[in-house]
């Protein structure tokens, strides 16, 4: 029953509420005397303030109130709506209120945390909150509609996190697409031999997960195959994956190599991506025995048939189970997916534009994942560390932070390298008995049982030097440096610069987003970052989310992390895809436009401009139509008519026009 | 003789995605930035009718800001694009209509570009400091006044001139 104790002259009585944000917004605008401004604009009937307005308490309010003094549209000045708005439809939903007639002013983001000026400020409030206010009274009620969610999952990237994403998914018993770019599934963690802090072996606990994977009724593993196009909206996506031809029948292939002995070439001499170029590999070629699936590939670039037609094919014809196919093509195939699992990975940083360090002039310098080929048991050289003039070093430098805590490449710390960096000189000194010196800026330690590694590392006898090394150099300027490689760095915690001779460097590279990681997100419609991570819809409470609903991302594709938070976060993203699916459908934004047909003129201008083709034409009527479903409520087509005949729900010219002139009142 | 110091009002139209994400960035990070922008949200840059820039500076703006996805960002697919290609032409016509280069501004800030809020509208707000008030509706109030008083002129000879024929 509205309480006739307030004029507002016939216009929808309007409950307007603004939050203190604890000090976060009272601190730096005055709160009462927005109140009280507000309590005097048209149509208020009554305006409060409170410490947290999204507290339950804050909530009730709102609720209460709705039936206390008969309110019909709602203002809450507050935070951004991209936090809160859905709290406070829920507030005014439980009042008995139509969600959608809920206007907020973001004066937290958009002003209390970035003014000073506590009038001026305030002034904003005021200004923000007159607009709130005009417009809201223009609100109609609005219906959500709902659409079912497909339950099927696209999972991209093989690596540790889309493996764990993918297997809790198909355990939850939906069925899951994984696509991988590379010929096997495995990611970096299959390059690495040992795992800090436990160094249990990488192999031994990644394996039988590429297995389970493989033998998983529910899991379709595509590898060698990329994500072409994506299409569609949150629960009903239409994803194209281009599938690169194998030149060998990934069905019949049982991966027994016999083709890769009889190759023609009879010594490996290509150079092999997965061992880093350490080793070499033939043209038909298997990228590690454990390989996932375990089925040979056939190298275009290298084949003699394949670039020249005239090759004995002595790999086809020691195929008992006929499986070559060298007529092969690439070929696109169209899956349909309710929500999108992205772990892409990284990369690691180019260590040849540090020059300073000599990657690539220096045949002593390594990066750390070439380091790790080495010290790997099925590596090149089978975990023995020899230098690529087959010396053993007698003396290892280990150099963190390359390409990470730097002003002039990356400026974000790697968050792996300090404990890989630990693990490579414990690994260096177990394989060789080498002197390993680590050249650190700060050590970095910090997970469960991380510290303790380090100190274990200290008592094994690893020298650590605290600097960052100036200069790589063979110069020698005394005998016991000839013919090695000088680390020039200032021990900051000695105050003296010294010269350490040595025979191998190893270049601890940071981690840095996907090469293609800009168009890769750009095809899923998501944001990344400045540094060019994939962006979370929140840094806090919504860390595997983006803003299109219904795709996820975890694992490094969103930051440098290691293993374990990997893991974990490919959970979570498995988990809110789970949700998303069990809730069996989705409710959508009800922000589409519509078209009033006695106003349409018929002039055709809105139906090119829809990019999703929601908008067509009556012939027989003449008029311009809007599908509601293909809808995704830009308001491009709005914005363009000529007759002011199409009405965007939520944006309606009505709801901006008020607010413009909202803001502009005096 | 005191005078006020003339703080402009700058009305912007940020996208959801971008660059009202942007400012809300920018918030989070506390960043400290001009208190002349009031913030519209809107959910494209191509919702952005021509109509809604004249709109505020009839209504009293001294500058319309205006901010999207970055090309080939855009949430929307090409939003951004009808944009660019309005705002363009706007431009030519709010020139004709005496309005100066540097009050109306269309900025590609991606969601992750809280600095570009902060860089633009401290630019933006000194830009239009410097260029004054521009006061369409006190303009509106003078041109009516001008039409009114011809108005009566008109009538006053009229009438006079009627006398003399009568």
């Amino acid at each position: 029953m509205p309480k006739k104790d307030h004029k507002t002259n016939g216009l929808p009585r309007v409950g307007f509420y603004i939050c203190h944000c604890g000090s976060n917004i009272a601190g730096t605008i005055d709160v009462a005397a927005v109140r009280e401004y507000a309590a005097g604009l048209p149509g208020v009937a009554v305006a409060r303030d409170y410490k947290y307005m999204c507290s339950d308490p804050g909530q009730e309010l709102i609720a209460s109130d709705i039936e206390k003094y008969g309110l019909e549209r709602i203002v809450v000045s507050a935070c951004s709506p991209n936090l809160h708005e859905e709290t406070f439809r829920k507030a005014a939903a439980k009042g008995g209120l139509n969600p959608f007639r809920v206007q907020m002013v973001n004066i937290r983001e958009h002003a209390s945390w970035v003014h000073t000026d506590r009038a001026s400020a305030t002034e904003k409030a005021k200004d923000l909150a007159r607009a709130a206010v005009a417009r809201v009274v223009h609100h109609r009620a609005l219906e959500r509609k709902r659409v079912p969610v497909d339950p099927n999952v696209l999972v991209v990237g093989g690596g540790i996190a889309g493996i764990h994403a993918a297997l809790t998914l198909a355990n939850a018993g939906k069925k899951v697409t994984l696509v991988e770019k590379e010929a096997t599934i495995g990611g970096h963690m299959a390059l690495f031999d040992k795992t800090f802090p436990t160094l249990d072996c990488a192999a031994c606990i990644l394996t039988p997960k590429m297995s389970a994977v493989k033998a998983h009724p529910n899991i379709r593993l595509w590898t060698w195959s990329e994500v072409e196009k994506v299409e569609g909206y949150v629960g009903n996506y239409k994803v194209t994956v281009k599938r690169k031809p194998r030149y060998v029948n990934e069905d019949l292939c049982v991966g027994c190599m016999e083709c890769i002995d009889a190759c023609v070439y009879k010594e490996p001499k290509f150079h092999d991506k997965f061992n880093q170029g350490l080793g070499k590999r033939k043209p038909v070629y298997i990228d590690f025995p454990q390989a996932t699936p375990k089925v040979v590939l056939v190298d275009p670039e290298t084949c003699l048939q394949l670039k020249t037609g005239k090759c004995q094919k002595k790999c086809a014809s020691v195929c008992d189970r006929n499986a070559f196919d060298f007529g092969q093509k690439e070929r696109s195939e169209e899956i349909q997916v309710g929500s999108i699992v992205l772990a892409t990975g990284f990369r690691t940083y180019d260590a040849k534009k540090d020059k300073q360090y000599g990657y690539g002039r220096y045949p002593g310098v390594y990066t750390a994942l070439e380091v790790e080929r080495l010290v790997n048991a099925s590596g090149p050289t089978s975990g023995e560390i020899k230098l690529r003039d087959g010396r053993e070093p007698k003396a290892v430098g280990i150099i963190h932070c390359v390409g990470s805590r730097d002003e002039k490449s990356n400026k974000w710390c790697s968050r792996v390298c300090c404990m890989y960096s630990l693990k490579l000189a414990h690994l260096i000194k177990e394989h060789s008995g080498a002197e390993v010196y680590n050249f650190y800026i700060d050590m970095r330690a910090p997970g469960k049982a991380y510290e303790e590694f380090y100190d274990k590392l200290l008592g094994e006898g690893v020298h650590f030097v605290r600097g960052r090394v100036a200069e790589v150099t063979d110069w020698a300027v005394s005998p016991e440096e000839e013919g090695k490689l000088v680390m020039r760095v200032e021990d900051t915690l000695a105050g003296i610069v010294r010269r350490i001779p040595v025979d191998m460097v190893v270049l601890s590279t940071g981690l840095e987003p996907q090469a293609d990681a800009q168009e890769v997100r750009r095809r899923f419609n998501i944001g990344c970052g400045s540094e060019g991570f994939f962006q979370e819809r929140h840094p806090k409470l919504a860390p595997v989310n983006t803003f299109t609903d219904g795709v996820y991302i975890a694992g490094a594709c969103q930051g440098p992390r290691d293993i374990p938070d990997t893991v974990a976060q490919a959970g979570a993203a498995a988990a809110e895809a789970l949700a998303l699916i069990d809730a069996g459908h989705v409710e959508l934004e009800p922000n589409t436009s519509a078209v009033a047909e006695a106003e349409c003129s018929g002039c055709k201008t809105c139906v090119p401009l829809c990019p999703y083709g929601a908008v067509s034409f009556d012939e027989a009527k003449r008029k311009a139509a809007i599908n509601e479903v293909l809808c995704k409520g830009c308001g491009v087509c709005a914005a363009a008519c000529p007759s002011g005949s199409i009405t965007q729900n939520l944006f309606g010219d009505d709801e901006i026009f008020s607010e413009i002139e909202g803001v502009l009142a005096k | 003789m005191s005078t006020v110091k003339f703080e402009p009002k700058i009305v912007a139209f940020f996208c959801n995605w971008c660059t009202y994400t942007a400012a809300d960035l920018a918030g989070v990070s506390r960043l400290k930035y001009a208190p002349n922008v009031r913030v519209i949200r809107v959910m494209c840059s191509g919702r952005v009718d021509p109509q809604f820039v004249v709109e505020a500076f009839a209504k009293g703006a001294d500058g319309v800001l205006l901010g999207g996805c970055h090309p080939g960002d855009c949430h929307y697919a090409e939003g951004n694009y009808k944009t660019l290609r309005r705002m363009k032409m706007l431009e030519r016509m709010l020139k004709a209509m005496g309005v100066e280069d540097g009050r109306f501004r269309l900025e590609w800030i991606s969601g992750a570009e809280g600095d570009k809020v902060r860089s633009v509208v401290n630019e933006m707000t000194e830009k239009v400091r410097s260029l004054g008030p521009l006061d369409l509706p006190g303009k509106f109030r003078e041109w009516d006044k001008e039409i009114e008083e011809l108005e009566a002129r008109v009538k006053a000879s009229e009438a006079e001139e009627e006398k003399i024929h009568a």
